[in-house]
């Protein structure tokens, strides 16, 4: 509680709360608007250097490109912000087993209407069963995650060992009818690039506006606190998995369609990107701290990364798991930061 | 009496499970496939006379996952945990076959260099250079974990990630390939028949546990491991300590990689060591070293990996598809998850204890 | 005003567990708009009966009766739901979240299936402002002072839980002057608007600001319950401590102060050591051949003391001299080499290191003095645990037994043993014989004296007056962080009692 000692002039009072607004703003965003500047200092670096960049498609070829690793990176922030060591590993695996089964289902015939609702129940159970054995068996959930990975990929591996290409129709139509985007010349979309917006919208929605999401946050931040006060802890763990495992099957479902195979050596790796991309996005891995807008461009800085390096053409791939284990450096690095001066 | 004591002794020691586990497997090639278990003598042109076959596939193509796993098990001991191993590896698969590079500065670069059975720096400053490589990466985990206290998961997750990086920024990006016969020793060699890289095993081992159980450092381990605060107070640096286990991870990882670069001939930044640091992990909670950090045992780790391999060569030679290995191996983490889970150590615990133990008293 | 209608009456409450008995025929009672202090030293049985009225611990014996009725509180769920709701000292809350959402998530309001954070903000607007309590409810609670965060837990309590009873587990230990003031107004709001305070603190001047009733426990037994305007501090600081004024006038002095000829060999000297918020300046000496008794309630500084002279904390004011040199480095490693040691209070989270063997602890402290590679031979481990075992009279079958399934009392022995093994030149003893049989204290006492007199400075922290003056050659007693006398031994416990209560 503050009490003012000596009056102020209007003029003066109206002055420092406006310094106090954009302080609490700041204390309060500043880590999003830290990760959305990194973005667009990136985004402008690139577009120096290449011109070619310039061009407002490659804006939208960043949605294009990384439809599955956004879907999968906004299930694993709400996974980590759930705290506990939460992570899951198994995104990568999921997404190889929905695409292998969806194209040996679909080329066995069945219809894209009941094989897409079909894997995305996959992919919740999936999630779920993960979430049952970290809570009731109390496994970490590294290590439960780990396991999911390996099943998932293994099934993914059994079902087909070779890239099986997809020929429906509804598939072809949801990879490759542009969606044009008003105002903006020669710039467009696929359905499937939307699947990730729509997804991210979601989770705005349950992170702020459901005990759902109040409980992740509140359990990250401290489980013991958050169980005595009512909170319904244990499900909220298992919920936050099976989301998870949703959000893969649908990068799942939207990888299968951008690339019209399955193969189960889809989407190795694509773990670790996630994880950078959300702790690049301000979340912290302790949890309880960040949320899916950061996530949304820790992806895009991830995409402008390799975009810069696609345009220069001469440095390899590599450079973008260096460029990206730095920045995750960084992230962790001014995390700890703001971690240690809050406990002080 | 003597005999029932040494057998108690045997049951109480931490590497009972993970042979138990590892005779099990045994028993189910016994009795399904009885030719998992046939030795030969084979006459090798390079090489000489060694043997070969099943048993010797597990321990040569273990070996890397063994030194990680020694590594790895001080590392979890202090209630940390290395992901960077996998990355590790790879860097000093990278130097080993840069340094050996005869093309490394040259001007003119024909095939014939490339390929010649050459190396550009001595052998032996090359070990020593790949070795340092891995203590540098273990320092840097050791000085993230001990100095600045980040949490150990965030702080290697940053190599692990980088890692792989650095390893394609040596190799400038390429798959090495590795024409020095000499090199081709430390993974393919054999010594009186066996391989060269169960020595290499054998000798960390028996170094590690002269280093840790002959001095005070795996009393000091297991002391933080346990609980940190006491061992403050009675006035051990806990820091030191995080510092040497990471320092020694990253070591063994640097091993691990030559033994690997050697055995494939190559340096592949990308592929080199992949997914090891999720091995190296199982392999210890299989050793039944706790997560949580406290008493280990390198000895039952390297069997938790022998565990592993075994189980992964026994699955190939009963004709499973190559490509339903990884699900096999994710029933096996099922297994090891739910034996090892907090209810099963209690239920055992209660099988084999008479009379209860002392519960804690009101504060 | 409090009535006289008993909301809380708890009667004959007995709670044992395996080794002790916590609590034995205890009553306590709790009025409608009352605030009830609740005092006891360590041990004493407060924690117990607070967990018994909460359902986190059955009663082995005796009744609870809340508003007249006879419950049966099951579960710290269950009490909740009957009205009775604690904060403790680390609040329970999140946060990362607003203090709205502290206040109100349970009972949040919806709109079209989404949190209404409007209503949820002006609800507990509304709610915080029943403790005149001016706050942003929509900032994150980790932007507020630990007071403001008790506050809100408090605010939680009532809000959600409807409390007619509300436990305050020390509150105030966090708060400065203010900050308590600001706790006792809305304390005193509550108390006029029928809420029953039970109030938990070592903190005695605060007990007189602001309570009714005082009830004091000591070893797991009622001492008594009284009114607050009719007992002087004085007399409260000796039931705390299990003496009664007039008895204390017939007491001998327990060690006879001759004064010793021989110049004082001084060991350590501390002049003006202090440290912001734990320990005001303070001017100490340790002799050889010496113990230096230190008496004071719980919260006095006593702990606060022994870490600034072992060196887990550093000083940010004065010096310290040991053996005539400067410190210039704080750490227990550093400690050690200079020979100081310290066994510390609480043995569960600051000595025992449970999963290991009896032998290992007790030469712990040892081998890190001798480094990583001077590695004490087998043989000589077990030569000098065993020498101790046999010295401090450890239970146990065997050196490897676990120090973890030891009892309380043997443990405290291993850990006296480990710094013992260290052969220091200080001693610092933090409350050694709690917890410990009474054939136990009297050995470790004996064992403190036959220290001094090898040439050992010790210095004996400790609740209990009596041991505090069987053993020691000077006393000095410490209140709310500060020295405020020092004795030569011959003194008598009434003089220290006052000195503890604050008068002299």
């Amino acid at each position: 509680m503050v009490q003012q000692v000596k009056p102020l002039t209007s003029s003066e009072e109206v002055l420092k709360s406006i310094i106090q607004r954009l302080r609490t703003y700041l204390s309060r965003h500043g880590s999003l608007l830290l990760t959305i500047a990194v973005f667009i200092l990136v985004y402008f670096i690139g577009a120096q250097l290449y011109p070619a960049m310039r061009k407002p498609q490659v804006f939208f070829n960043l949605f294009i490109n990384d439809a599955s690793l956004l879907l999968v990176s906004i299930g694993m922030t709400l996974v980590i912000l759930s705290g506990g060591g939460g992570i899951d590993l198994s995104v990568g695996g999921v997404i190889a087993l929905v695409s292998a089964a969806s194209a040996a289902l679909l080329r066995g015939g069945m219809s894209p209407f009941i094989v897409i609702p079909l894997m995305i129940v996959l992919g919740i159970v999936f999630g779920a069963l993960m979430g049952w054995i970290i809570q009731f068996l109390k496994v970490q959930p590294f290590i439960a995650t780990l396991m999911g990975l390996y099943l998932a990929r293994g099934l993914a591996y059994i079902i087909s060992l070779t890239s099986v290409t997809i020929t429906n129709d509804v598939y072809r139509t949801m990879a490759l009818t542009p969606i044009y985007i008003p105002f903006i010349p020669n710039a467009y979309v696929y359905p499937t690039t939307l699947v990730g917006p729509i997804m991210l919208l979601v989770a705005v929605f349950l992170s702020f506006f459901t005990r759902f999401g109040r409980t992740i946050y509140a359990m990250g931040n401290n489980e013991q606190s958050a169980l005595l006060m009512g909170l319904p802890v244990p499900r909220t763990k298992i919920l936050v998995y099976a989301f998870s495992g949703l959000c893969s099957a649908l990068g799942g479902i939207v990888f299968s369609m951008s690339l019209m195979a399955g193969y189960g050596q889809f989407a190795t790796g694509m773990e670790l990107d996630s994880i950078a991309a959300v702790v690049i996005g301000g979340t912290s891995l302790a949890g309880g701290v960040g949320n899916v807008i950061g996530t949304l461009f820790g992806v895009l800085i991830h995409g402008t990364i390799v975009s810069v390096l696609q345009f220069n053409g001469t440095l390899s791939s590599w450079w973008t798991r260096i460029g990206v284990g730095v920045l995750t450096l960084i992230a962790i690095g001014i995390q700890s930061v703001f971690y240690l001066r809050k406990k002080r | 009496m003597k005999q029932l004591s040494f057998l108690k002794r045997i049951r109480d020691s931490q590497i009972f499970w993970p042979l138990v586990a590892w005779i099990l497997i045994l028993v189910f090639n016994a009795v399904v496939e009885p030719g998992f278990f046939k030795l030969g003598i084979i006459e090798d042109p390079v090489y000489g006379k060694h043997l070969y076959g099943n048993l010797v596939d597990v321990f040569n193509n273990g070996a890397p996952l063994m030194l990680v796993s020694i590594g790895m098990t001080l590392v979890i001991a202090t209630g940390g945990v290395d992901l960077s191993v996998g990355a590790v590896i790879a860097i000093s698969a990278a130097m080993g076959a840069v340094l050996i590079n005869p093309a490394l500065g040259k001007q003119l670069i024909t095939n014939e260099i490339l390929t010649r059975n050459a190396t550009n720096t001595p052998l032996p400053i090359i070990i020593i250079a790949n070795l340092a490589a891995g203590m540098a990466c273990g320092l840097w985990n050791g000085f993230l974990v001990a100095k600045v206290k980040i949490q150990p998961m965030v702080a290697t997750l940053i190599l692990m990630v980088a890692g792989r990086g650095i390893a394609q920024l040596i190799t400038n990006g390429q798959i090495m390939t590795i024409y020095y016969t000499p090199y081709f020793w430390f993974g393919n060699g054999y010594i009186l028949g066996l391989p060269v890289s169960i020595y290499i095993v054998a000798a960390v081992l028996l170094i590690s546990w002269i280093l840790v159980r002959k001095t005070a450092i795996g009393l000091f381990i297991e002391s933080v491991g346990i609980n940190a605060k006491s061992t403050f107070y009675s006035g051990i640096n806990e820091q030191n300590i995080k510092l040497f286990v990471y320092t020694f991870c990253g070591l063994c990882g640097a091993i691990a990689g030559l033994i690997l670069s050697s055995y494939v001939h190559s340096a592949d930044g990308n592929n080199n060591g992949l997914n090891y640091e999720l091995d190296a992990i199982l392999a210890v909670v299989l050793g039944g070293t706790l997560m949580t950090g406290g008493r280990f045992s390198m000895l039952a780790s390297v069997i938790g990996a022998i565990v592993i391999w075994t189980f992964t060569v026994t699955v190939y030679s009963l004709g499973v598809p190559a490509n339903a290995l990884l699900a096999a191996k994710a029933v096996l983490v099922l297994v090891v998850i739910l034996l090892y889970s907090d209810y099963s150590r209690r239920l055992i615990n209660r099988l084999f204890e008479r009379g209860g133990s002392q519960h804690g008293t009101a504060s | 005003m409090a009535d006289e209608i008993d909301i809380v009456k708890m009667s004959g409450i007995a709670k044992t567990f395996p080794g002790v008995v916590a609590l034995e025929d205890v009553d306590f009672s709790l009025r409608r708009g009352e605030i009830h202090a609740l005092v006891g030293e360590n041990g004493a049985g407060k924690s117990t009966l607070i967990k018994v009225l909460t359902g986190v611990e059955q009663p082995d014996k005796g009744t609870i009766e809340l508003n007249g009725e006879l419950a049966h509180v099951h579960s710290p769920e269950h009490s909740q739901e009957l009205g009775i709701s604690t904060v403790y000292q680390e609040v329970n809350l999140c946060t990362n979240i607003s203090i709205a959402e502290n206040i109100m998530l349970g009972r949040e309001p919806y709109r079209f299936g989404s949190i209404h954070w409007q209503k949820m903000n002006e609800m507990a607007r509304k709610a915080i402002n029943r403790l005149s309590i001016d706050v942003d409810v929509t900032q994150p609670l980790e932007n507020y002072s630990v007071a403001i965060q008790q506050m809100v837990a408090i605010t939680r309590a009532l809000e959600i839980l409807s409390a007619k009873v509300l436990i305050l587990d020390e509150p105030t230990s966090s708060l400065d002057i203010h900050e308590t003031n600001l706790l006792f107004d809305v304390m005193r709001k509550l108390k006029n608007e029928g809420i029953g305070i039970i109030f938990i603190t070592h903190f005695l001047d605060q007990v007189y600001q602001i309570s009714d009733r005082i009830t004091v426990l000591r070893n797991g037994k009622l001492v008594g319950t009284f009114d607050a305007s009719s007992l002087p501090i004085v007399e409260l600081v000796a039931k705390m401590l299990g003496r009664s004024l007039t008895e204390l006038d017939k007491l001998s002095k327990v060690k006879s102060g001759e004064e010793k000829a021989e110049e004082k060999h001084r060991l350590v000297e501390a002049r003006g050591l202090g440290r912001t918020g734990k320990l005001d300046p303070v001017d100490l000496e340790l002799n050889a051949n010496e113990i230096l008794g230190v008496a004071g309630l719980l919260g006095s500084g006593r702990t606060e003391l022994a870490s600034l002279i072992f060196g887990l904390d550093a000083p940010n004011s004065g010096s310290l001299t040991v053996e005539g040199e400067k410190v210039n480095s704080f750490s227990p490693f550093d400690s050690l080499k200079r020979g100081i040691a310290l066994c510390p209070e609480n043995r569960k989270e600051e000595g025992v290191v449970g999963d290991l063997t009896i032998r290992e602890n007790i030469i712990l402290a040892l081998q890190a003095r001798y480094g990583w590679f001077r590695f004490l031979s087998r043989q000589k481990q077990n030569e000098i645990s065993e020498e101790y075992i046999k010295l401090l009279g450890i239970v146990t079958p065997s050196p490897d037994q676990l120090v973890k399934n030891l009892s309380g009392g043997n443990q405290q022995k291993v850990i006296l043993a480990r710094w013992l093994a260290t052969n220091p030149k200080v001693l610092i003893l933090d409350e050694p014989t709690r917890g410990i049989d009474v054939g136990a204290k009297a050995e470790i006492q004996k064992l403190v004296l036959n220290l001094a007199e090898e040439g050992k400075s010790c210095v004996f922290i400790s609740s209990e007056l009596e041991e505090v003056l069987r053993v020691s050659d000077r006393v000095a007693v410490l209140r709310e962080q500060k020295k405020v006398a020092e004795y030569a031994s011959g003194v008598d416990d009434k003089t220290l009692i006052q000195a503890m209560a604050g008068e002299t």
